[in-house]
C-alpha cells in the first residue's frame, strides 16, 4: 500500500485504570471524625493564630503543623459567590444554582459550598448564612452532611470584618 | 564562577506504608529537621524552593502543591518544581544559583508509593503507543535487563546476591533503612524466584518517605557557619525509551554523565548509586569503572529503602554526611529514572579546603 492509500490514525484506544488506597491525611482524618458528628472542626496555627477549615495539618503561612482544634459555629458569612448556569457534566444539581466561599465563625479561610432558599440575584458578598444539615442518621464523613447554606436575618458583615468573626460571630 | 556547597540533609525513615499521613505531614517534619541543622526558620530564609515528587505515586492530582503547604510560604517565596527525582530538583537550584539569581535553595523529594500498586503505575511512564498499554511493570523490565545479564555470562546469581546481602549488612548502620539485617548471600540465594531470575531481595521495597538538602554559595556557607561539602560537578544524561535499541547490559548514559561530572578527577571514596535491583548495582559500578577503593552505598542504598523521588536527593546527603563526618574526602552521588536505568545524574562531591 503506498503512503497516499493509508488511512489517518488519529486516535490510539488505551485506557488507563490505576486502584489506589487514598488516604486524607492525619489532619483531615479528625477533620471527617468531628464532621461526622455534625461538628464543623478548624485548627489553629500556633504561630500567627490562624484558624483554617477543612484542615490540611499544616498552615500554609507558617509551614508549621497546626495541631490545637477549635470548634466553629455553622453560621458563616459569604465571601464571594457565582451563580452557576450551565449544566456542569456529571453534576446532579440543576442550574441555575450558586456556589459560595463561606467563612465560618471562628475560621479565618473560606471553605466552597452551595447556597440555596434564596434569591439567586440577591446574594451578596457580606451576606449572613447558615448551615442546613441533611438529617444525622444520613450524617458520614462527608462535607456532604451540608445540603446548603441558606441567608440568615443579620445584618451584613463589613467587607474587612468578613473572615474576622469570633464563633460567636462578634468582631474579633 | 561561584562554588557552591551542600550544608543540610535529612531524611524521614523509609517505611512500607507511613498509613494515614499525608505529603505536607511528612514532609514538614523532615523540614523542620532541616531547617534546624542550617539554623535558619523555615523557607523565607532561603532564595529559591525546589521539590521533586510524582502525583502518580499517591494517585492525588497536584499533591506537589501540598508540598509548599510545608514551607511557610507567606510572604511569597520563588518556588519550582520537577516531576522527577528530587536529586533533578537539585540540578535545577544549582542552575539557579549559577546564574546568579540566588545564594542559597532548599530541596525536597517526597514519594507516597504504598497507596498503589507501584510497578504498575511506573507502567506509565513507558512509551504511550506499544509499551503503556501492555502494562509492563518495572519488575519485569529489570528481570529481563538481569536474564540477560546472566545469559551473556556478565554476572552470576551469586553476584546479585552478595550486593544484597552487603545492603542489608550496611543498612544496620542506617536507622532510616525499611529493610537490614545480617543476611548472607546464601540467606539470599535461598529464596525463592520472585519474577525469574530476581529474587524479593533483589528488588527494592515499596517505600514511603521524605527527604531535603539545603546548598548555597560557599560564601554563604560561611556566613551560616556549618559544616558544608563542595559539589564539584554535576551532569545527567538519558538513553532512548526504546528499549529495543538499548544496551541494557550496560548504563552508557552513567558514564557520560560522570566523565561530564568530573568523577576521574580525583579519587572516590564513596559511591551512593540508585540501583533499585541488584544486578543494576554491578551494572552502575562497572560504567562507572568504580574499584575496591570505593565504598559503595554503605547507607544500604535503595534496595534497604526506596523513596521515590527522594532516594536520588538522599544519595547526595548521605554522600554529603561521610565528608563531613571525615570518613570520605570525595565521593560520588547517582540518580536514576526511568526503567532499567534510562536517564542518570551523577553529582560529585569534595571535602571542602580549610578556609
Ligand atoms: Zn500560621
Amino acid at each position: 500500500m503506498s503512503e497516499e492509500e493509508q488511512e489517518m490514525i488519529t486516535k490510539v484506544e488505551a485506557p488507563v485504570y490505576l486502584k489506589y488506597n487514598f488516604t486524607a491525611g492525619s489532619a483531615p482524618t479528625r477533620f471527617l471524625a468531628q464532621i461526622k458528628k455534625g461538628v464543623l472542626a478548624g485548627q489553629r496555627c500556633p504561630k500567627c493564630l490562624a484558624v483554617y477549615i477543612p484542615t490540611r495539618g499544616s498552615c500554609g503561612r507558617c509551614g508549621v503543623p497546626t495541631v490545637e482544634e477549635v470548634e466553629l459555629s455553622d453560621k458563616a458569612t459569604v465571601q464571594s459567590f457565582t451563580i452557576v448556569s450551565i449544566p456542569i457534566p456529571n453534576n446532579p444539581i440543576e442550574p441555575p444554582f450558586i456556589i459560595a466561599n463561606v467563612v465560618p465563625d471562628g475560621a479565618n479561610v473560606s471553605f466552597i459550598h452551595l447556597m440555596s432558599e434564596c434569591v439567586n440575584e440577591e446574594v451578596h458578598i457580606g451576606q449572613r448564612v447558615q448551615a442546613v444539615w441533611k438529617p444525622e442518621d444520613e450524617w458520614g464523613y462527608s462535607m456532604d452532611n451540608i445540603r446548603y447554606f441558606k441567608p440568615l436575618d443579620e445584618p451584613d458583615v463589613p467587607i474587612e470584618l468578613i473572615g474576622k468573626l469570633t464563633v460567636t460571630g462578634e468582631e474579633g | 564562577m561561584k562554588e557552591i556547597a551542600i550544608v543540610g540533609y535529612q531524611q524521614s525513615d523509609s517505611r512500607s506504608d507511613a498509613g494515614a499521613v499525608n505529603e505536607v505531614e511528612m514532609i514538614m517534619p523532615v523540614l523542620e529537621r532541616t531547617f534546624a541543622q542550617v539554623g535558619i526558620n523555615n523557607a523565607q530564609d532561603v532564595d529559591f524552593v525546589c521539590s521533586g515528587s510524582c502525583d502518580y505515586m499517591q494517585g492525588a492530582a497536584f499533591a506537589f502543591v501540598a508540598g509548599v503547604d510545608a514551607l511557610g510560604a507567606v510572604p511569597p517565596i520563588k518556588e519550582s518544581h520537577v516531576e522527577m527525582d528530587a536529586a533533578w530538583a537539585l540540578y535545577e537550584s544549582m542552575l539557579k544559583i549559577r546564574m546568579g539569581h540566588a545564594d542559597s535553595a532548599l530541596i525536597y523529594g517526597f514519594g507516597k508509593s504504598s497507596p498503589g500498586e507501584l510497578p504498575i503505575v511506573l507502567s506509565q511512564q513507558l512509551d504511550p503507543y506499544y509499551l503503556a498499554p501492555l502494562w509492563v511493570d518495572t519488575i519485569s523490565l529489570a528481570a529481563m535487563q538481569a536474564r540477560m545479564m546472566l545469559d551473556q555470562g556478565l554476572i552470576t546469581e551469586r553476584d546479585m546476591a552478595e550486593v544484597v546481602s552487603r545492603s542489608r549488612r550496611n543498612a544496620m548502620n542506617n536507622p532510616h533503612a525499611q529493610l537490614s539485617g545480617d543476611m548472607s548471600a546464601d540467606d539470599v540465594l535461598a529464596q525463592e524466584t520472585y519474577v525469574s531470575p530476581l529474587r524479593k531481595g533483589d528488588c527494592c521495597p515499596v517505600s514511603d518517605g521524605a527527604s531535603a538538602v539545603v546548598i548555597a554559595t560557599v560564601e554563604k556557607a560561611k556566613e551560616w557557619g556549618v559544616p558544608y561539602a563542595l559539589i564539584s560537578g554535576i551532569s545527567h544524561a538519558i538513553e532512548t525509551h526504546n528499549m529495543g535499541m538499548r544496551d541494557i547490559t550496560d548504563s552508557v548514559s552513567t558514564r557520560i554523565a560522570a566523565e561530564r561530572a568530573g568523577m576521574k578527577a580525583g579519587k572516590v571514596d564513596v559511591a551512593q548509586l540508585y540501583a533499585p535491583f541488584s544486578h543494576q548495582e554491578i551494572i552502575l559500578t562497572r560504567a562507572l569503572g568504580l574499584g575496591d577503593e570505593t565504598s559503595i552505598n554503605p547507607s544500604g542504598g535503595v534496595l534497604a529503602g526506596n523513596l521515590m523521588m527522594a532516594s536520588g536527593l538522599s544519595n547526595i546527603g548521605e554522600v554529603f554526611n561521610r565528608i563531613i563526618s571525615g570518613e570520605a574526602e570525595r565521593g560520588i552521588a547517582h540518580a536514576t529514572s526511568g526503567p532499567c536505568l534510562q536517564h542518570n545524574l551523577v553529582t560529585v562531591l569534595e571535602k571542602a579546603e580549610k578556609a
